[in-house]
């Protein structure tokens, strides 16, 4: 079962999650108070960039019939898709430059160019997935709901399509993504998930909103846009469709690095139910993970490269999440808290293994869902026994007590280290519990290769025994064919 | 959207071509609408304004916009603003009424309002070559942050939102035929626009002007009242200095305006004058003859709760200054936007429209045209939100 009980999980005391959490406080009060023009500056330069992209695009799409022209609008194209969505869209919608009070760059009046509308976004996204983030059957970001993405779900026949899944939603992210909010939005306001090819007496705002929506982006880029490039209709159409489909791609790389690596941890309603402040802030930061960008590659992910500080703070301006990146580091450091980062490749290579992974049946898995790379829980640490916790049996003793009890008990075990001063809290803990699982695999496997070794000098014997007997049994038989 | 099957109209295809505009614009139509609905057709899901503006910020009409043309000391502590408003402006306002403006400090917008100091048909002055202009005095108030900052440096060429001309405060056409006026400080900023309105009319009536201020050098627009006082043979500016002699006294109107009860009146200034005034002239039983304007840089803004009103819905609630607005609204049955009530989500976001809100998370005030999160928001005083 996936965390039930942060502060076991994390090795910390409430006092210390609570004074985590005016830390972090600290650090949004710090960016608030300091936000001003450069910040502004910022916003509109990106934004003029983006629109002085888009339109070279579009314009070099007129001459795309040749070679040259056709990639070179398509390259720009993309470019400014993906700058739209991401730094733009994405970043805007969330509130993040609502502090300038301009209604031209707000969160009410932005609509992004992608198929789904912002609000409807906004809804599902800033809402249940914000709030909510990696709590099983609330965040319904958890896999999009076509994908298996921890082994808290129950495995089914259908999860052995989800390599082929995974390369549809990939493709397709945009009308996922549209779908996935539609049908959000739908469920919030008591709407029944009819099909969205609704009979005129289900028409209602939700679908109409998005097939407004989906109709102009549709229009736009595959219609319009190519109508207008005359006889060069052919080759815009290839190139809009290719610039939907890298937008498309890139997005869903993102993305998945943010939540899907392992390290980004998943939890339960138990958890959710009187979770603190403080909680908030552990849960984010738990369940997000980084990937490694300088400042181009930020730049072009929307600085979701930096995941972990945008689901603490998803309203400060993303051109501060390098600055904020610093000082959570440090944070993570002085509570002995994993900060889970890698390179964009690795952390995508991490989710893509998941998704494979948990196609398979349960029984084809070697770990739990208490212990697997993808979702952990704080019963990790119950089942082994670190050098600084006296031995006992995790699983029997967990049955009759609560992980918060288990937690008391051996609170004393951990805070400072009597002889570094430093704190030793869920990182140690992990890299002992990594530790202490290597050693019990080789005691496990030494332990094999005894048993082996006995079984294999038991059938030595035994067939040495066979054989003698055989041998006897040959020469008795001959004996008595012979008196026969 | 699209024209319905009942059969082909201009006038439909002349809506559908608006509609990608009239969803967005909230400056009201221009001539352009169709040539702009058929562009944002290709722009979608942007405005071609959103192109324009790049260009110049004056061709936004997704919202008013102006340059500030001129900056003109009238006292130490005042200034009059010359504006080129952009797009969509609507010329046709009449005289005593105020715009609303915005000016960007440090990244972010503030707004205020500011009454009109101009005619409406000030656009043949020759001084102006033709440019359709209009112009606003602001004075520095000690506690204004925004008043101080443009009287003490906004160049010209700077770029303001504007909002349309709105007020009650307003001189009838025709003017009626004996007309006092009383001001203090910077209220007479929304008189001076009556007063150039019916000097460019040709049709000063008989009007008397009390205006009070601290010493001569207070007085804004001093030079230009007393040379109308001279040209008009209607118009007697009556100048009171409250350095020297106090405040004026209503006591004394009956001297300084003998047929003061035959006058329809106008008066603007602190708030305490007017509070005086309405009390004298109700108690003469001539409260209808009397308008008075507010300013609202001096409206109470201290104030815990008040009346909330939702100007879409058309209701409104009494409430405490521990209520959000977001609980006020779902109380009053207001189908608000949703809000998670954890200040992050950004769902819960209107317009105010009127008056003060507070945050309720770091105590800051919110003042008409913010934005605001109605999950962390509480009145301050009434107010009005765009739901």
């Amino acid at each position: 079962m996936a965390i039930t009980d942060i502060k076991a999980f994390a090795h910390l005391s409430a006092a210390d999650i609570e004074s985590l959490g005016h830390e972090l406080d600290t650090i949004r009060r710090d960016v608030e108070s300091s936000l001003g023009a450069k910040d502004a500056k910022y916003i509109r330069r990106t934004i003029a960039a983006q629109r002085i992209i888009e339109a070279a695009g579009r314009a070099t799409l007129f001459a795309s019939k040749k070679r040259w022209a056709w990639l070179t609008g398509t390259a720009l194209l993309s470019v400014a898709k993906i700058i739209e969505n991401m730094e733009l869209g994405h970043n805007i919608s969330h509130g993040q430059w609502d502090w300038m009070n301009d209604p031209e760059i707000h969160s009410t009046t932005w609509e992004w160019d992608m198929t789904g509308t912002s609000g409807q976004w906004k809804a599902a996204h800033n809402y249940s997935h914000h709030m909510y983030t990696n709590i099983l059957d609330m965040d319904d970001d958890l896999g999009f709901g076509i994908l298996r993405m921890t082994r808290d779900e129950e495995w089914k026949p259908i999860n052995l399509v989800q390599p082929v899944a995974n390369l549809f939603l990939a493709a397709l992210f945009e009308w996922g993504i549209a779908l996935h909010d539609l049908s959000a939005q739908k469920e919030q306001m008591g709407i029944p998930p009819t099909s969205f090819f609704p009979p005129r007496h289900v028409v209602n705002e939700p679908n109409k909103a998005f097939w407004r929506k989906a109709g102009k982006q549709a229009a736009k880029d595959f219609v319009i846009y190519p109508a207008l490039t005359g006889p060069a209709w052919k080759s815009t159409l290839k190139a809009n469709a290719t610039a939907n489909l890298i937008r498309n791609l890139w997005a869903y790389a993102v993305i998945f690095c943010g939540h899907f690596p392992d390290g980004a941890e998943k939890f339960t309603e138990e958890q959710f139910e009187n979770e603190t402040q403080g909680e908030w802030y552990l849960r984010q930061m738990l369940g997000s993970a980084n990937f490694k960008a300088g400042p181009a590659m930020g730049f072009m992910s929307g600085n979701l490269s930096y995941q972990i500080e945008h689901h603490l703070f998803p309203d400060l301006p993303s051109n501060r999440y390098p600055e904020v990146s610093v000082k959570v580091r440090e944070l993570c450091d002085k509570y002995d808290l994993p900060y889970t980062t890698g390179s964009l490749g690795k952390q995508y290579l991490l989710a893509f293994r998941t998704i494979h992974k948990l196609a398979l049946p349960d029984q084809w898995l070697k770990r739990t869902s208490d212990d697997a790379p993808e979702t952990s829980s704080e019963r990790k640490f119950a089942g082994i026994s670190l050098p600084s916790m006296p031995t006992w049996n995790g699983s029997e003793w967990l049955a009759e007590h609560s992980a918060s009890d288990w937690l008391a008990e051996h609170q004393p075990h951990w805070g400072l280290d009597p002889e570094t001063g430093e704190r030793r809290g869920l990182r140690s803990a992990m890299q002992e519990a990594k530790v202490a699982l290597k050693e019990k695999a080789a005691h496990e496997k030494q332990v094999l290769r005894e048993a082996k070794a006995t079984l294999q000098e038991k059938a030595r014997t035994e067939t040495a025994l066979l054989t003698e007997k055989a041998q006897r049994g040959g020469w008795l038989s001959r004996k008595l064919r012979r008196n026969g | 959207m699209a024209s319905k099957s009942g059969g082909f109209s201009v006038r439909g295809l002349r809506e559908w071509l608006e509609a990608p505009v009239a969803e967005g614009g909230t400056a009201g139509r221009t001539p352009l609408d169709t040539l702009r609905g058929a562009a944002a057709r290709i722009t979608t899901p942007l405005l071609p304004d959103d192109y324009a503006h790049l260009i110049n910020p004056l061709w936004s009409a997704r919202e008013l916009r102006g340059r500030i043309v001129e900056v003109r000391k009238e006292t130490a502590d005042a200034a009059t603003l010359v504006i080129k408003p952009g797009w969509g402006f609507d010329f046709k306002f009449q005289p005593g009424q105020y715009i609303g403006i915005g000016v960007l400090v440090d990244g972010r917008w503030h707004w205020r309002s500011y009454s009109l100091t101009c005619p409406p048909d000030w656009s043949g002055d020759p001084q102006h070559k033709g440019k359709r202009l209009i112009s606003i005095a602001v004075k520095a108030m000690p506690e204004g942050f925004l008043s101080s900052h443009i009287v003490s440096g906004v160049p010209a060429g700077t770029i303001v939102r504007l909002a349309a001309p709105q007020g009650g405060f307003v001189l009838p056409d025709p003017a009626p035929d004996k007309v006092l006026f009383v001001t203090a400080g910077s209220g007479i900023t929304p008189v001076m626009a009556m007063l150039r309105t019916l000097d460019r009319r040709d049709t000063v009536p008989d009007v008397l002007h009390i205006h009070s201020a601290r010493t001569p050098d207070d007085i804004m627009f001093g030079e230009e009242l007393r040379e109308l006082h001279e040209r008009r043979p209607g118009f007697t500016a009556h100048l009171h200095l409250t350095g020297e002699q106090g405040k004026f006294a209503l006591a004394d109107l009956d001297e300084v305006c003998p047929d003061w009860r035959a006058r329809e009146v106008w008066a603007c200034g602190p708030l305490p004058m007017l509070d005086e005034i309405e009390k004298h002239w109700a108690a003469a039983g001539l409260a209808d003859k009397l308008h008075v304007e507010r300013f609202e840089i001096e409206r109470n803004a201290t104030a815990e709760g008040g009346t909330v009103t939702f100007a879409k819905a058309g209701r409104s609630a009494e409430v405490d200054g521990a209520t959000t607005l977001l609980q006020a609204g779902e109380g009053a049955g207001v189908r608000m936007p949703f809000g998670c009530r954890m200040g992050i989500c950004q769902t819960c976001v209107v317009t105010l429209t009127e008056g003060h809100t507070r945050d309720l998370r770091n105590g800051k005030e919110h003042r008409a045209g913010d934005k605001i999160q109605t999950c962390i928001s509480v009145a301050a005083g009434d107010c009005t939100v765009e739901v």
